[in-house]
Order: C-alpha cells, then structure tokens, then sequence
C-alpha cells in the first residue's frame, strides 16, 4: 500500500457548543485526489485548518507527511501548497511580487527562485500579465494565481479549499485543468468542494462529509454504484402527483429523494413491471449525497 | 521537496528562514507604499516640533537648560517613534490579519505565530528606527548643533520602536474590533504621549508623577535620545535602556500569546 500523505484518526474539534469535527477518519495517499465533498457547514474548512494547524484538535490523531500535528506541523507545511477559499493576495503588488514572496516563506534557495517562479508563471498562464497589480486582475486569474502562489516550491501536498468556488463555469473549467495537471505530475491534493461535477471529475475518491464526519468514502463510480444503483428514474408533475409517486415507490420498496420539482426513484435498474412514466437517467454522485446526509446540496 | 528533506530534523523555533519570509513580504509591500508612509511619518512629527517649537519658543527661550526648539527637536523623536511603530503595528495588524487575511496566507507557510509576530515587530522597530531621527534632522536645520551622540538615536528608536510595535500587535490581537482602539489611543497612547516629557519637562510635577513617569517608556526614550544629543549620563542611562528592553520583551511575549489566541484556533 501506498504511504499516506494525509492521516486523520478521530479527529474533533469544537468550537464552543458546535462541533465542527465530529471523529473524522482521513486517508489520503501518496500522489492520489481525495475530494471532501459536503454542503457549507460540513467541516471540510476547519479540516483543512487542521492540516495547517491553524486550527488544533480537540482528539484524535494527525499525521501529514508523516509529521505529527500539530507539534511538528512546520515541516509539513514546509512541503504543503495551500490554496483558500477566501483570496488573500498582496493586492498592491504584481502578480510576479506576490510569487516571489512566497518563494521566500517557502524557503526556496536563492539559485532556483526565479526559476521557480517562471514555472509558477507559466503554469498559471500569467507570463504576460506579471507585472500587472493582483487589483487589476480577473477574478479567475486572481484565482489562478492564488494556485501558482501555493506551488511555487513544488509541494508534494496540496490542500485546496473550495478552488473554483464563486467562478465562471468556464473559468471553473481552466482551472480543473490546471488541477488535473497537477495531479498528472504526481502531487497528492485534497480538495474540498460542495460542487459535485468538480468531485466527480477531479478525485480518485470521495469523502462525503455531513456535520463534521464522513458518512461514506469511496471512489466516485463505486459510492454511486453502491448506494444509488445504476439508473434513476426522475418523474415531473404537481407536488400531488409527486406525492403519489412517493407513495408507491415506496410501497414496492424503493428508495426516492425529492429535488424541487421532481422525485427521483432511485436503483430502477431493471426493475421489470414498474410502471411509472419517467425519464431514465444514470446516478450520479448528487443522488448518493442526498440519498446520505439528507442534505440538499448547492 | 526532496524526500531526504522530509524526516529531517525537527524545525526549530525563530528560524532565520521564517523571519526573512516575512521580512521580504514588508519590504516588497514597503516598496508600494512608502511615500505616503515616509511622508504622515515625517510631517506629523514636524508639525509637532514646528507648533511646539514656536509656540512655546516664542514664550519660553530656555527650558531644563536647553534651548527650546534643543528641549522640542530632541523631544518629539520619541513622539515620531510612537507614531511610527504603535499605530501601524494596530491598524495594519488588524487589517492584516481582518480584512486582507494576510496572516492566514503566511501561517500557511513554514512560518509560526512567534515568527510572524517577531519579523513583524522587528519591521516596525527598523522603520520607526528612521522615522524617528526625522524630527532630530528638522531640529537640525532650526539650529540643533549636531554631535557623535546623535549616531545612537536610531538605535534607542529602533529599541523602543521594538516595543510599542508590540504593543500595538498585543492589542490588536486583543481587540474584538476596530472602535477598541480608540480606548487605547485616548486612555493610554495620549497621555503616556503627553507625559512622556517631549514637550515640556516633568521636574515641576508632583513627586508620585515623576514616580510613575518611570514607568512610562516613552518617558525613557525622552530622556535617552536628550542625553544621546547633549551627553550621557552614566548608569542611569544605561537603566532607562535596561527599561526599555525589559518593556521590548515583555510586550513581545504578550503579542505573541494575544495573536496566538487570534490566529489559531
């Protein structure tokens, strides 16, 4: 077996009242995409700041790169690339100062910065645009570059927090782009995300969070298969007659969800005499969620 | 990066690294910002020393056996130290660590609170360094005779600028928000500011307030930066600069612990 890069066992953490954390297992392997995925509030946020110790755990064990947490977490982050949710460029300095900042808290020798940060440069499609101030910049370039800031030393872990949130549908796609080239170089990356089409093309496997714990993991294909069948059948009609579906679904021991217009019936593979009209469609990972936490997902 | 790097050694605490990689950050960010901050940090005190140094001159020639615009000119380096290191150590931490999440970014790095907070305070204390010799370098051109002693200014700022930078990060680590800070700049900063003995000498106030002017920092980066000018005067010197440093280290360790508290949860 591969080593872990990532290993979380009975984490807590709780704030006040609330737990955040709530006993969470965490592996990830060396050079695999784990994906967090879970709606706002799951935990996946304070996960991340565990793994920076920038939050510090009620119980459980840590380990990232095989560094104990928190009492050895500078070396880990030494040779971790994080990527938050919430930007926070050096917005008054170039896109090249903001790299070369990093390139100095990350430690890089003097002899390889500036190549490091031409590669950054590069990767992020930012050549031409390295001196232009991070105020000046598109939102998916700010974003881009926020990513070219959390490699510029080559990590071999790379958290990403909510990487595409807030963006352009096609933004989003340049940067799973950017995202899957990375994981092509062998990088390990976590990745939380609450948008399903972002797990599902990204990871390698799943980690559906709810209230701060995992309620299954798995590789994308696998969680669906197991807990939501092959097809699904999505009946359209006036909440009465969803209501009646519901019913009879559920009398011939099938499992439904509600989305707002529509039921799914779910695991209608080859269920012969089932008589409801509907349009067949295959499961996918939106239905294991809800099918799992309850929770309707953004 | 490299794997034999890996399981080396465990890292230790205010590595030079770390303390650099700050370091660059307010040097490249000073970069975009200096001239409007050299110019608040170098017309304030002016204006002090100007209004002070006419006003009052025009009454008072001689004060505490100096010349006036001497007493003043030596006086409000102190005041141009406060300025430059208390006050942005407040705003532009809370700002760092509240609305541009700066601190996150770094905390991120190899970099600890104790790093952050050190490099930070040891920026300032530089700054203030410069900035605080301004009002010396005016006082200069209205007449202050200039001398050897004169060299040891921006160390005594940079000591005491070490300091107040530490207080500054301390309390906005402690405030909950921005209006917090108009407590500390009317309760404290004011009057430790106005006592200090810049502009007028404290000899005519009441035993317990020259007492407890020891007590004030400000009072001691006076009173050193004057004797600096003018001529030493022997240990006792040397224990308003003990003062000094003992006030640095304590503070220091109070803003490490009060942005702990912030940063990490």
């Amino acid at each position: 077996m591969a080593d872990l890069a990532i290993r979380l066992r009975g984490v807590v953490k709780r704030y006040g009242a609330i737990t955040a954390v709530d006993h969470l297992d965490l592996d990830v392997p060396e050079g695999t995409c784990v994906g967090l995925l879970g709606p706002n509030g799951a935990g996946k946020s304070t996960t991340m700041r565990l793994l920076t110790a920038q939050a510090i755990a009620d119980e459980g064990e840590l380990e990232v790169l095989g560094f104990r947490l928190p009492e050895e977490s500078k070396q880990a982050r030494a040779q971790c690339g994080v990527v938050p949710q919430l930007d926070n460029l050096d917005t008054t300095l170039t896109v090249e100062q903001n790299l070369l900042v990093f390139a100095h808290l990350y430690r890089i020798e003097r002899s390889e910065r500036r190549e490091a940060i031409e590669r950054a440069l590069k990767m992020s499609k930012l050549v031409g645009r390295r001196d232009s101030r991070v105020d000046k910049l598109s939102g998916g370039m700010r974003r881009r570059l926020l990513i070219a800031r959390a490699l510029v030393h080559r990590p071999r872990l790379a958290l990403l927090d909510e990487p595409t949130v807030g963006l352009d549908p096609q933004v989003r796609q340049e940067l799973w782009a950017l995202i899957d080239a990375l994981r092509s170089e062998g990088t390990t990356i976590l990745m939380s995300t609450h948008y399903i089409e972002e797990a599902q093309r990204l990871a390698d496997t799943v980690l559906i969070m709810s209230h701060g714990s995992a309620v299954a993991a798995g590789a994308p294909f696998e969680l669906v298969r197991e807990h939501a069948g092959h097809e699904v059948l999505e009946v359209y009609g006036p909440p009465a007659r969803l209501a009646e579906v519901e019913a009879e679904a559920g009398a011939a021991g099938m499992r439904t969800r509600r989305t707002g217009t529509s039921i799914s019936i779910l695991g209608v593979d080859g269920t012969n005499g089932f008589t409801i009209d509907g349009e067949r469609r295959p499961a996918n990972l939106e239905d294991v969620f809800v099918l799992l936490t309850g929770e309707e997902i953004a | 990066m490299a794997t034999a790097e890996a399981r080396g050694a465990r890292l230790g605490r205010l590595e030079r690294s770390a303390l650099t990689g700050v370091l660059v950050r307010e040097a490249v960010n000073y970069s975009s910002y200096w001239k409007s901050s050299t110019f608040s940090s170098t017309v304030e005190p002016t204006i002090y020393l100007l209004a002070f140094g006419f006003g009052f001159g025009s009454i008072v020639s001689r004060i505490g056996g100096y010349d006036y615009v001497d007493f003043v000119g030596t006086g409000t380096v102190a005041t141009a130290v406060l300025f430059s290191s208390a006050f942005p150590a407040m705003f532009g931490t809370f700002v760092k660590y509240q609305f541009q999440r700066t601190y996150d970014a770094i905390l991120a790095a190899p970099v600890d609170t104790e790093e952050l907070v050190t490099a930070e305070a040891l920026w300032i204390a530089t700054r203030a360094g410069v900035y605080g010799c301004v009002p010396m370098l005016v006082a200069i051109v209205f007449g202050l005779d200039p001398s050897w002693g004169m060299l040891a200014v921006p160390l005594i700022g940079w000591v005491a600028g070490f300091g107040w930078a530490c207080f500054g990060i301390s309390i906005a680590g402690y405030a909950k928000s921005f209006e917090n800070f108009n407590y500390v700049v009317s309760a404290v900063l004011t009057p430790l500011f106005l006592l200090a003995g810049s502009f007028f000498p404290l000899d005519n106030f009441p035993q317990w307030a020259q007492v407890l002017a020891n007590l004030n920092p400000l009072h001691h980066c006076v009173v050193l930066v004057r004797h600096a000018v003018f001529g030493w005067d022997g240990w006792k010197d040397f224990a308003r600069l003990g003062a000094l440093a003992v006030f640095g280290l304590l503070v220091w360790r109070i803003a490490i612990h009060a942005m702990t508290r912030k940063l990490i949860d």
